[in-house]
């Protein structure tokens, strides 16, 4: 794996990310200033970190979606290059267009900031299989601004395509709305793309992956990433 | 030139902190408060003098960055 961790102004979690790669794929990653215009040679994974880019001014990734690298992950996501953001990462992704929809103000107006359970939809993605289909984990979130919104025909298409990987629920995997932490749309912690390449989501994997952080939940994510690449390779 | 940029929620999306706004003018015992809607203004000065290129300017800026078009409704002024 040649990951490359994008790095913005206000971002903050990009450690914890660099750290859960190169813990669980043995290599280290690339960390890349948000106005380079050009991805490291042979990047395999952009990792859109967590944080608050910019302060969160105008609107949660507004001005980092507009950031001279994204014009260069969009070109390598548009030839297939796998992507993943993460909470704040997850909404630059939306406002620069490699997603669909967008990420509102919890419906509860709270930062809500615990652990929480995901339901995995489908074991058949890169972002997904080193889990089963149907499994639940604990991750935590951290966001203010985690309510994933999309007009209807776009969240049928979601649905209709599988392309919803995660989704808020109980610990045994009931999807309801006393769950749904943010008003999320059909409880949606993340989606991909219509190629498949691009994963956004609201939770944090990248601090469930050591003994020590007291659940290793996230550590499938990663690892099936990995797997993925390697078989790539 | 100055002009104004309105951002506006389109109808039908939910709006949290418009809808705590209501509820706190109501407590406040505010009359006739039917409903609250939060939007953003932006008050930009340009450099030029040329009205048609003002309007395109700013109706770019809004497109590329000031709205989420996905969500929220824009409108531009000239104020002279």
């Amino acid at each position: 794996m040649r990951a490359a961790v994008l790095v913005f102004p206000g971002i903050n979690r990009e450690r914890d990310m660099a750290r859960a790669l190169k813990l669980i794929s043995g290599h280290e990653p690339a960390m890349v200033w948000h106005a380079e215009t050009a991805l490291p040679a042979g990047t395999d994974l952009v990792v859109v970190p967590g944080g608050f880019s910019y302060g969160d001014y105008l609107r949660c990734g507004a001005i980092a979606a507009r950031a001279p690298v994204m014009d260069a992950v969009r070109d390598y996501a548009a030839k297939g290059g796998l992507v993943l953001g993460v909470c704040n990462g997850f909404q630059i992704l939306c406002e620069s267009g490699l997603l669909p929809g967008v990420l509102m103000r919890n419906a509860r107006l709270k930062f809500i900031c615990h652990d929480v359970h995901l339901r995995v939809e489908r074991s058949d993605t890169p972002f997904t299989r080193g889990y089963n289909a149907g499994q639940v984990i604990r991750v935590p979130v951290a966001h203010g601004e985690g309510n994933y919104e999309a007009d209807e025909e776009t969240i049928k298409r979601l649905e209709g395509e599988g392309r919803v990987l995660y989704r808020y629920c109980s610990a045994d995997g009931v999807v309801d709305e006393a769950h749904n932490i943010n008003g999320a749309a059909h409880s949606i912690a993340g989606i991909v793309n219509d190629g498949g390449n691009v994963l956004g989501m609201m939770p944090h994997p990248e601090n469930h992956v050591e003994d020590i952080m007291g659940c290793t939940d996230g550590r499938g994510l990663f690892a099936g990433l990995t797997a993925h690449l390697e078989k790539a390779a | 030139m100055k002009a104004r940029v309105t951002v506006t929620l389109k109808t039908g999306i939910l709006d949290p902190q418009g809808k705590a706004i209501e509820g706190a003018l109501k407590s406040l015992g505010v009359d006739g408060v039917a409903s609250v809607r939060q939007g953003k203004v932006f008050d930009i000065e340009l450099a030029g003098a040329d009205k048609a290129k003002a309007e395109a300017a700013l109706k770019e800026a809004a497109d590329k960055l000031l709205a989420n078009t996905v969500i929220e409704n824009y409108r531009v002024e000239l104020l002279g």
